[in-house]
């Protein structure tokens, strides 16, 4: 007997601040105007997505001593924006990455409750860790994290985050007009956190949200990302978006879980996922060359040189060789504010690997860059792409995937009209909203489900 | 009668729960189950913005609401519990078209680096419409809920003792408010080239770090926000005396103040202008609004039984920090007129209950202050600043290259 067919996660990333943004293309608009981010999300909503997500950056990325300028550059605030989202659609969760850094529990905690009120239970919570002196510079706290200390002070920021969330019950609000009483217990919302990172205490001023607590995301790819994953997300946006590589990780994160007693569907695997579609297979190749030619200009492709050379390399030709001067090894960067740097562990060895490539290959500069950097994951006739996705899940390659389109904001029209009817058809995708809140769609009990009743009070 | 933007008021009204009074939620018009829902301030705001309101300002506070004024209380027959003002704003603003949306943010525990772009933000969504009100904190119970600093307690706001607490906190709220203007204009607005000769996306020379070195904090900048479409939203705050007057002179586009009378009023309008003076700041348009609290009804003996009715439910007089006025609309025009001709150029109405109040503002007050000349007839500019006639200011960076 074949096993029932898994339903597919799909869900939509605002893109911008990054490489893969085309904004050269005449059909590219405003990444700021408001506009451009409620035609991206009633789109997504339109396709019957799970969430929109925004990224975060807290600091313009520098290379050189200069401010980078070669890619899209500005964003709004997430939590504003996601706030004004919640205005324009009725269904699609809303899903912003806000740095445990560089905020305050209790701050965080009620902008997440209050997002959470204003959209009728859509928000979610993309958790990311920074430690970085350079981000620091813009807040008050400054640079003050020791790398080793960003996880901790990140579960613990996030366990106190949910302490707050869980100090109203949910049925304190009363209001009774005839008796006078607005709330059932006095001590409603009172919280008491002392830990290494938090010594806090009070009373939080926000009722309990529609979802108890907004849907947990988590980032990060390095063991101790898994394991803060295993123990404390609901989701993962991880970055492996090839068949192998997402089974490996996708194995690896849910064999984690049995430690924490929990199942495995109460993680979803949820890679970043690069799209080209054409009319057919042929021409949808032929668009992502010229898409990824847009993408790594001459400039970007000496840029990107740049990040594994950790030096200037700027009186190179970019349609010329690669240097045969060997990278700079140490501590300082070139690039600031950019995680891609510490994906190059062995930067000597990198070299020599893509100096052998271009030599095999006959690639300049800019060929190499096009080559070896991010491909597109899906590229293809509409069948194409929705075949794939589908094999890919029921794979177990991810439980779906956060598409990022490569155009703002209508980059994500062409799969809603095209693709996401296919997966309609083969019954993997939903043909219309079954709930109201991001926890029915991504089917997460809400976090009063699994006790009798409402949770005990921390403090009383 | 003519209006003439010359002998024009301006009105803003400020929301907080269900009303000012902390009885307003028993009214049968309150609706206090629906304060945590948007539709609730949705319908507020549409209705503000129904009678041509220049703007509405959004309380807020980093912990519960209280009846003492520094103390948490145990009180369980008052509205506790808010939503975060920027947020409700926010998912405000795509549904209204002209009225601009001010939240209360606080500087005592807030990055001023994250408001900068909230506020940015909120101009972007709602099209060049917002403002942010800035507020102190001197609770040591909300400095304890971020734990990062112990904020000197104090007994009574108008003590000596006090006095160097409360000029420490406004001078970081100065300091807070100008790293946020700051941030504001460290992009300038033309610094999107999208050049695809150069493969440039902005013109690096048009960003600007901002460099704030103060007691507080340090920022770098520049913001990752561009310059919001009003160039700086409008910066107001509430002040009661000189320590906030000054804050008010230095920094603020619009101040609230709580007179009682035209003569309390000619007396801060002065100083108000001297202290504008004083921080070279005497160009500047600084509006000055008079705070009210305001029952409203068909006659005086209707909105005083009303008042006596909620302070009965209550079990005390409602006091307030500001004039409170019961009566007609044609009678509070006749007040606001009368402290108008002290230099206030705008009123911040403060309804006692927000589901009855702010439709007599918008329904009777309005009108009357229309029959009058005293009012717009139509929202007649698209931004916060045009209706309150300021100009867009010039980038300050820019400005110094030039």
């Amino acid at each position: 007997m074949s096993k029932p067919l898994k339903q597919i996660h799909l869900a939509a990333h605002f893109p911008g601040v990054n490489n893969t943004t085309v904004w050269s293309d005449p059909a590219a608009g405003s990444h700021i105007d408001f506009s451009s981010f409620a035609h991206f999300a009633r789109t997504a909503e339109r396709a019957k997505f799970d969430f929109l997500f925004l990224a975060e950056g807290l600091r313009l990325r520098e290379q050189g001593g200069k401010i980078y300028d070669l890619d899209v550059v500005g964003r709004p605030d997430t939590f504003t924006v996601l706030a004004a989202l919640a205005a324009v659609t009725d269904r699609l969760g809303l899903t912003g990455t806000i740095n445990s850094t560089f905020n305050e529990p209790y701050e965080v905690a009620r902008q997440f409750a209050s997002l959470d009120h204003l959209s009728g239970g859509r928000s979610a919570w993309n958790v990311v860790t920074s430690w970085d002196a350079f981000t620091g510079e813009n807040f008050r706290r400054g640079g003050f994290l020791p790398q080793e200390d960003r996880y901790s002070r990140a579960k613990e920021f996030l366990a106190t985050a949910h302490e707050l969330f869980d100090s109203w019950r949910g049925d304190e609000i009363l209001a009774d007009q005839a008796t006078g009483t607005f709330l059932r217990d006095a001590q409603a919302g009172a919280f008491v956190h002392r830990g290494q990172h938090f010594d806090i205490h009070g009373r939080f001023n926000v009722p309990r949200s529609p979802q108890g607590r907004p849907v947990i995301f988590q980032a990060g790819d390095s063991d101790e990302g898994r394991e803060f994953a295993a123990s404390d997300a609901d989701a993962i946006f991880s970055r492996y978006s090839t068949l192998k590589e997402g089974q490996a990780f996708y194995t690896d994160v849910k064999s984690r879980l049995a430690k924490y007693g929990r199942r495995h569907d109460q993680l979803l695997i949820l890679p970043a996922a690069t799209f080209v579609l054409g009319d057919t297979d042929q021409e949808a190749a032929e668009l992502a060359r010229e898409v990824r030619r847009q993408q790594v200009s001459g400039a970007t492709a000496i840029k990107h040189l740049e990040f594994v050379w950790n030096r200037d390399l700027s009186a190179y030709d970019p349609e010329g060789p690669l240097p045969d001067v060997d990278p700079v090894v140490g501590e300082d960067h070139i690039s600031r504010g950019r995680a891609q740097v510490r994906m190059y562990r062995d930067p000597i060895a990198i070299a020599r690997e893509w100096r052998q490539l271009a030599e095999a290959n006959k690639w300049s500069i800019r060929d190499l860059v096009i080559n070896t950097g991010n491909r597109q994951t899906f590229v293809g006739a509409p069948a194409t792409v929705a075949q794939t996705i589908n094999d890919f899940v029921q794979a177990d390659a991810s439980d779906g995937f956060i598409l990022v389109p490569h155009i703002t904001p209508g980059g994500l029209d062409l799969f809603a009209d095209k693709v996401v009817p296919l997966l309609q058809e083969q019954g993997v995708f939903r043909s219309d909203y079954e709930g109201t809140t991001l926890r029915d769609h991504l089917g997460l009990a809400h976090p009063d489900a699994d006790s009798a009743g409402a949770p005990e009070r921390a403090v009383s | 009668m003519s209006s003439t933007p010359a002998n024009r008021l301006h009105l803003a009204v400020a929301l907080d729960g269900t009303g000012w009074h902390p009885a307003s939620w028993r009214e049968p018009v309150a609706r206090p189950r629906d304060l945590f829902t948007a539709g609730y301030w949705t319908d507020l705001v549409a209705e503000a913005e129904r009678g041509l309101i220049d703007f509405v300002t959004l309380e807020d506070g980093l912990g519960p609401q209280s009846s003492h004024f520094l103390d948490p209380d145990e009180r369980t027959d008052q509205v506790r519990g808010r939503l975060d003002a920027v947020l409700i704003a926010s998912r405000v603003a795509p549904l209204t078209r002209h009225i601009g949306l001010v939240p209360t943010v606080v500087s005592t525990h807030t990055e001023p680096f994250h408001i900068s772009k909230a506020i940015a933000t909120l101009d972007y969504v709602s099209t060049g419409r917002a403002g942010l009100r800035v507020q102190i904190s001197g609770r040591p119970n909300e400095a304890a809920h971020f734990g990062r600093r112990t904020i000197r307690r104090i007994e009574a706001y108008d003590s000596p003792a006090a006095q160097d607490v409360i000029t420490e906190l406004f001078d970081e709220a100065a300091d807070h408010v100008e790293v946020v203007r700051r941030l504001w204009d460290s992009w300038e607005d033309d610094t999107e080239i999208r050049d695809a000769a150069t493969g440039r996306f902005i013109d690096r020379d048009k960003l600007h770090y901002i460099d704030f070195e103060g007691r507080h904090f340090s920022v770098k900048g520049p913001s990752i926000t561009p310059r919001p479409p009003q160039g700086q939203p409008l910066v107001t705050a509430l002040a009661h005396q000189s320590t906030g007057y000054r804050l008010l002179a230095r920094q603020a586009d619009i101040g609230y103040v709580t007179p009682h009378d035209a003569d309390q009023a000619r007396a801060i309008v002065a100083e108000l202008r001297a202290g504008q003076q004083a921080a070279g700041r005497a160009g500047d348009t600084l509006h000055v609004f008079g705070d009210l609290v305001v029952f409203l009804d068909d006659s005086r003996a209707q909105a005083q039984a009303r008042r006596d009715r909620l302070d009965t439910l209550a079990g005390e007089p409602y006091t307030s920090d500001a004039r409170i006025f019961t009566g007609t609309a044609a009678q509070l025009v006749d007040l606001l007129e009368e402290l108008a001709v002290a230099g206030l150029t705008g009123f911040r109405l403060r309804p006692a209950v927000a589901g009855h109040d702010l439709p007599r503002i918008s329904r009777d007050l309005v009108p009357e202050l229309q029959r009058r000349g005293r009012f717009r007839e139509a929202y007649e500019a698209d931004t916060l600043r045009g209706l309150l006639g300021l100009a867009r200011p010039a980038n300050r960076y820019a400005a110094s290259v030039a």
